[in-house]
């Protein structure tokens, strides 16, 4: 299964990044074998619509499950009619989180935000 | 002639200043461009005589005629397409109606539909016409709303027309000053006005306008705004104290030019002024 997380830094040891339409790189880990493979996000510095161009590459890069801190409205609305599921994130690392996923213990997001659009 | 008046925060007298201009100038079109919250039509009361929704286009997808091949999704400038399980995804709120996804695609499966964003009310007061756009609540631009308005039309034509802008100095800001041959700056006696003068100044500068500010509110104390003027060497054409007096006109959408003397003088005074810095 593959495990999509946005993060601060191209390291396991990183934070999760608290945006996720804007963070700079993406995290997929696979948990059949571990490997865990970091890839820029393109869209970060986009004037709008940075949300919906992130959560395509999510579903491009067949990811089956998003860790996330927050979620706008538009790359939800992506997410939600992919079948990839979202669960929040805690404060701390990547590599935190994806243990606490595979404990069962991540809530799912359901708390989607109206998007910043235009306001940075 | 076309005369702005904005000023780079909101409260600072724009639809006031605005307002008073069309109404000494008597042939004039006083034109609301601040369509998230147009308020102008308040004191003129205008009888509507034209009224029409505004619209954009956005894409639809035949889904049979799709094939998959995204190349519209990688055009979007704007993201405002996603194509998630076979099917394209249109974000319209996110779409600025550019038309390039029909054009990329080579199934010819895009084509486009009306939505509208607004309306907009043309109408006439004794002296006065008044253009008043109004933007749909929870659209993210005014901008189509705002060219129609300023659309040269059989109301305009032979009049002086005043435009009243949405505060800021941003792209809905710079739609409504393109064709004005002078720009009045408002502004207020604060730091914080001082601080958004300076950035409509720039815009007027970057735009080549005739530019000059009026100074609203002015009490005996400091005046940051006139400072900046003086600095900037941006013309004062008007300094209006502070009048409590004005502030219950306006309360009950009263044009202080029609009921006092005074503010009747000042502004065929400023009127003149205007003039003036037109034709030089």
């Amino acid at each position: 299964m593959k495990i999509a997380i946005p993060a601060d830094e191209m390291n396991l040891d990183s934070q999760v990044c608290i945006s996720f339409g804007r963070a700079p790189y993406y995290l997929y880990f696979n948990t059949d074998n571990d490997k865990a493979d970091f890839i820029e996000n393109t869209a970060a510095n986009a004037p709008g619509g940075a949300g919906i161009q992130a959560a395509q590459s999510i579903i491009d890069n067949k990811a089956d499950v998003l860790l996330t801190p927050r979620c706008g409205e538009n790359a939800a609305k992506v997410i939600h009619s992919s079948g990839v599921r979202m669960y929040k994130t805690v404060p701390g690392t990547l590599l935190e989180n994806i243990e606490l996923y595979k404990k069962g213990s991540l809530e799912p997001l359901t708390d989607i935000h109206p998007g910043l659009h235009g306001h940075r | 002639m076309k005369v702005a008046v904005l000023s780079g925060k909101g409260g600072t007298g724009k639809t006031f200043v605005a307002v008073n201009l069309a109404y000494s100038d008597k042939n004039s079109v006083y034109i609301d461009c601040d369509v998230e919250e147009p308020n102008g039509h308040l004191f003129f009361k205008p009888e509507i005589i034209q009224k029409a929704d505004v619209n954009v286009k956005i894409p639809v997808c035949d889904e049979y005629l799709c094939n998959g091949c995204r190349k519209c999704v990688l055009f979007c400038e704007f993201h405002a397409l996603a194509y998630i399980g076979s099917k394209l995804m249109v974000f319209d709120k996110i779409c600025h109606s550019c038309g390039g996804c029909e054009i990329v695609c080579p199934q010819k499966a895009i084509s486009e539909k009306d939505k509208t964003i607004g309306h907009y009310e043309y109408g006439d007061s004794d002296y006065v016409k008044v253009k008043t756009g109004i933007l749909n609540t929870g659209e993210t631009s005014g901008i189509p709303i705002i060219k129609q308005l300023l659309k040269d039309d059989p109301y305009n034509t032979g009049k002086d027309i005043f435009i009243d802008c949405p505060p800021g100095s941003s792209c809905s800001v710079i739609e409504s000053i393109k064709d004005a041959d002078y720009c009045v700056l408002v502004a207020e006696p604060s730091t914080f006005g001082a601080h958004n003068l300076q950035m409509v100044h720039e815009l007027v500068k970057l735009y080549n306008k005739p530019y000059g500010a009026v100074l609203n509110k002015c009490t005996d104390g400091k005046n940051p705004s006139a400072d900046y003027c003086q600095e900037a060497s941006i013309p004062i054409l008007e300094s209006i104290a502070f009048d409590r007096k004005l502030g219950l006109l306006n309360s009950e959408g009263k044009i202080a030019a029609q009921e006092s003397e005074n503010y009747s003088k000042l502004f065929i005074s400023l009127l003149k002024k205007i003039r003036m810095g037109v034709e030089k």
